[in-house]
């Protein structure tokens, strides 16, 4: 009873990190920025609905495969993340306008 | 030595997920297993005598709930500005420093960088990162390398180095 409270709750605010993190996509400016909200957000929204998955069925074969997903979602998220941005930047999406500094830009100019 | 290190890691991973000890399930998991280091073992960085040395496992089991927390504080600071009817952002792209030398090291910093305090990680040259801040502050690569990596640099190198 109290693991069942206990993993519906974590979902819970799994789902309301999710949900910001969606907000997030549709606020923020551009590429680079938009990818901060979809890997923190998230990623750990994600997590933490996999570990109250594991918290409501314990050791057994669903909540094992719950928590190496939530593991392997935090491991291959900020990967993803970072060769979409490298991606991009090489690609030419430029930053927003109210960027304050890109020194990638100014050091790898003529580079590629 | 690394082939063993690998299977071991590859077939406890299988037992975890099938969560089963059936013989079918067990011969695939070999079968599996040997497949997947001969297709892509090479790529695998593991030293054992690194890998097993106690010091390092305590660091690494100390250093899981040290990234968590950071990884909540990341997520309640994100969570802020997305639904600031303002949206206080400063975005741009810094470069770091940072001193740690194996690839193993950095690819953890890196990773570990993406999931914390409006900082994703989009290149990596050497020893330099380049790394897109959603709330830029400091206007030098000391500052910047301190405020962003700072934290987790002395950690890291006791885990990898």
């Amino acid at each position: 009873m109290f693991w069942d409270t206990a993993g519906y709750t974590i979902i819970v605010i799994g789902v309301l990190f999710d949900l910001l993190g969606c907000i997030g996509l549709v606020r923020l400016p551009d590429v680079y920025n938009r990818l901060q909200a979809a890997t923190k957000c998230v990623t750990l929204g994600t997590a933490f609905l996999l570990f109250g998955l594991f918290l409501i069925n314990g050791f057994g074969a669903l909540g094992i495969k719950a928590l190496v997903c939530a593991a392997a979602v935090l491991i291959t998220s900020p990967t993803g993340a970072h060769a979409l941005a490298r991606g991009s930047h090489r690609g030419g999406v430029k930053l927003w306008e109210g960027s304050v500094i890109d020194k990638y830009a100014e050091e790898n100019e003529g580079v590629d | 030595m690394k082939f063993i290190g690998e299977f071991i890691i590859l077939f406890g991973v299988w037992l975890l997920l099938t969560w089963s000890l059936a013989p079918a399930q067990l011969i695939a998991g070999v079968v599996i297993s040997l497949l997947v280091i001969g297709l892509v073992g090479d790529m695998f960085l593991f030293k054992a005598g690194r890998a097993l040395n106690p010091i390092r496992i305590f660091w690494m089991i100390m250093y899981i709930p040290y990234l968590i927390w950071y990884i909540i504080l990341a997520n309640l600071d994100v969570a802020y500005r997305v639904i600031h009817p303002d949206l206080p952002i400063r975005p741009g792209i810094v470069k770091v420093k940072t001193s740690l030398t194996t690839d193993m090291a950095k690819t953890f910093l890196a990773n570990s960088i993406t999931l914390t305090p409006g900082t994703l990680t989009v290149d990596i040259k050497g020893d330099e990162l380049y790394i897109h801040w959603i709330y830029v502050h400091g206007n030098n690569v000391k500052d910047w390398s301190k405020a962003i990596i700072g934290r987790f640099e002395p950690i890291l190198r006791r885990i990898f180095e």
